[in-house]
């Protein structure tokens, strides 16, 4: 099976350069501005699409990643809905990866079976299920891959060597190392830690591996691009997209611009970094 | 549906954390190191008879252990039924049971060399016993606790600063119990290398609803031999409030397997189950959140609702795993008391038998006011007394004074 997300990695590898991985909260702050912000996307130069599913309770993201999935869910966004927004970009969009992000119970409370066959059909290509640990692969992992969709894994600064095997075992598409333990949105990685830890991890696979959290500006995209296959940008743009609204919250002609700006300055980072590692 | 009766209702979780199809470890890579830490720690801790040993010295004697089981005759004698006895947990050091599940994971801290404790608090009892415990034992202490319920509860708030906690109220979401949750396994998220989280319920991630629940069966393993002294038996029936239900869990847990007694877990109803409440089992269903597979209030999206009850410590929209398995299989009958009744039954105690209650306890009083009256004068019922009301008065004195 190769998915849209194996297909990008090995033309980036081709190409010399590692990816820029963009994260986006679906429905924020509106279902229309939304799509459009993901549209608009790949033609900012994003690689790859980390697509947020709004939830009540992110336990592990920042301030900014829980203002975003609320605003979402007071606009009326749901797990549904999020998938059709994947199709309507799809309509015009077949190459670029999509990955759905978020926490497991919209997508128990949804069915794993019924979300599995619906993602895939409205052109998901991954999964990252942040309380979804290996001890329970059989939740989502397992039918996931056998559905045919990646499940991407996060790595962190507390996965040792001894336990890094069993979080690699059921991951597919890429690795997403988490740089820092924190949240979303926290403190800066520190590139060569980064180095570090991605050279620990490419020991153990040969699967592409993004790094994220704690990468803001160009220049940490780009540093960080230089030490690992990809770059994950996520807070900034959530952030560019705030800023960008009226003061009750609303989009105005400015949102789309505002994160496909900050969204080609971080591209024209990533794509300035010397050959990735690895 | 129908659930296959086990042979024991105390064998639980299996290796996995699993009661039935509840509980789990849903959490994020970056805890789920510390957590098979903690599990490992707390099965050495365990297995080591000193760890007991130094932790029923600090029963005794700091914690004021055991507490009594006391006849409340007059209550008794108002309701016309069933003998009822109220286990006085509300005496403890502290005051309530929260400091029994305190003082094991502060020791369990301790023997994993952490010395920053970190915990969440809804009505604030358990923030309270958290902060003494590291007080007592030179700990930092940071507690989460949901600026709703800081408002609600100073008296408690003011006393974890005395005891030197730092307090930091939540603006996130509800700004209730969930969210301190939420904030607090955010915090530890970020501080694993020194950090233990002091959960205060018998939910989270595999291995805090067994650990907790443990440290919390002193409760139930006393009133057996308590009940045991004055009755020469057990008891017929057992009655305790439930939020996440670490009181409930402590009393009812050593009776699992005594299928003569009767158990009942009462829930908050808040402004009744068709409105806002707080009631997991009867208003809400299965989900996945803080760590576990239980019973949610959730929307059809997977949404996690709003909780409402009177009492901080109830309001919270789960319940702990085993008692989602419990009602599965039956073994517990789950009922609901609301705001009104829990109030009423505050006072009912208060003034019969010079106890105030804490509001989350005068929950189980007020479903004792519905039970024992159909009960036989020779049925003995136990209610748990989790905690003492002082933290309400303020409150409590202020609804009271405007419904007049």
């Amino acid at each position: 099976m190769t998915t849209r997300i194996d297909t990008r990695f090995a033309e980036l590898k081709k190409q010399g350069r590692a990816a820029f991985v963009t994260y986006v909260m679906a429905g924020d702050p509106d279902l229309t501005t939304s799509l459009d912000i993901v549209k608009a996307l790949p033609k900012a130069g994003a690689d790859v699409i980390e697509l947020g599913i709004p939830f009540t309770d992110p336990m592990a993201d920042g301030p900014s990643i829980q203002a975003a999935g609320l605003r979402a869910l007071k606009a009326g966004m749901t797990l549904r809905k999020t998938l059709e927004l994947v199709r309507d970009f799809r309509k015009a969009d077949s190459v670029t990866p999509l990955v759905l992000m978020g926490y497991y119970n919209p997508i128990y409370i949804y069915g794993v079976d019924k979300f599995l066959a619906d993602a895939k059909t409205s052109g998901v290509d991954g999964l990252i299920i942040v309380d979804l640990p290996p001890e329970e692969d059989e939740e989502l992992c397992l039918p996931a891959l056998k559905a045919g969709l990646n499940f991407i894994r996060l790595a962190t600064p507390t996965t040792d060597d001894k336990r890094l095997p069993a979080v690699l075992a059921n991951t597919s598409g890429f690795v997403y190392y988490v740089s820092i333990a924190g949240i979303t949105g926290a403190a800066a990685a520190d590139a060569n830690a980064v180095g570090d830890a991605v050279a620990r991890i490419k020991r153990h696979t040969s699967l592409p591996i993004c790094v994220g959290f704690g990468i803001r500006t160009p220049e940490a995209a780009r540093a960080i691009a230089e030490k690992a296959d990809g770059s994950v940008v996520g807070t900034a743009l959530v952030d560019a997209l705030k800023n960008s609204l009226d003061a009750e919250g609303r989009a105005t002609a400015k949102t789309v611009n505002a994160v496909a700006e900050l969204t080609a300055a971080l591209a024209r980072g990533v794509k300035g970094a010397k050959q990735a590692a690895g | 549906m129908t659930i296959a009766k086990p042979n024991s209702y105390r064998s639980g979780p299996d290796e996995r954390g699993h009661f039935g199809i509840f509980g789990g470890r849903f959490v994020a890579e970056t805890l789920m190191p510390l957590i098979l830490d903690l599990e490992k720690a707390y099965t050495a801790a365990k297995a080591d008879p000193s760890f007991q040993g130094e932790m029923n010295g600090y029963l005794k004697n700091y914690v004021g252990r055991p507490s009594p089981l006391y006849f409340a005759e007059r209550l008794t004698e108002h309701l016309g039924g069933a003998k009822i006895y109220l286990k006085r947990e509300e005496l403890n050091h502290t005051g309530s049971h929260k400091v029994n599940n305190v003082l094991g994971q502060i020791m369990l801290a301790r023997r994993m060399g952490k010395k920053r404790i970190i915990a969440e608090t809804g009505a604030g009892q358990h923030g309270v016993a958290t902060a003494t415990l590291c007080a007592r034992f030179g700990l930092e202490c940071v507690v989460y606790m949901g600026a709703v319920d800081v408002e609600r509860q100073q008296p408690n708030v003011i006393r974890m600063e005395m005891l030197g906690a730092t307090v930091v109220p939540v603006q996130s979401g509800t700004r209730t119990l969930k969210d301190a949750m939420n904030e607090a396994l955010r915090d530890w998220v970020t501080n694993v290398h020194n950090t233990f989280y002091c959960i205060g319920t018998v939910a989270g991630p595999h291995p805090y609803p067994t650990l907790v629940r443990d440290f919390q069966s002193i409760i139930g393993n006393e009133t057996k031999t308590q009940m045991q002294e004055v009755e020469g038996r057990l008891p017929d029936s057992l009655v305790a409030c439930i939020g996440g239900g670490s009181n409930a869990m402590g009393l009812f847990h050593p009776f699992l397997d005594d299928p003569s007694v009767e158990i009942f877990g009462v829930e908050a109803a808040g402004h009744g189950l068709t409105q806002l409440h707080a009631a997991s089992i009867a208003g809400g269903r299965p989900g996945v959140l803080h760590g576990n597979r239980t019973y949610l209030l959730m929307d059809a999206d997977g949404q996690i609702q709003d909780a409402h009850s009177i009492s901080a410590g109830l309001d919270y929209p789960g319940i702990g795993p085993e008692h989602s398995w419990l009602h599965e299989v039956g073994r517990v009958n789950y009922l609901s008391a609301t705001d009104d009744e829990a109030l009423a039954a505050f006072q009912l105690l208060s003034k019969l038998e010079g106890i105030i209650p804490a509001l989350e306890p005068a929950h189980a009083i007020a479903k004792v006011m519905e039970l024992a009256p159909k009960r036989p004068k020779d049925h003995l019922m136990v209610v748990n007394l989790s905690g003492r009301g002082d933290k309400d008065v303020p409150q409590v004195g202020d609804i009271l004074r405007g419904k007049k």
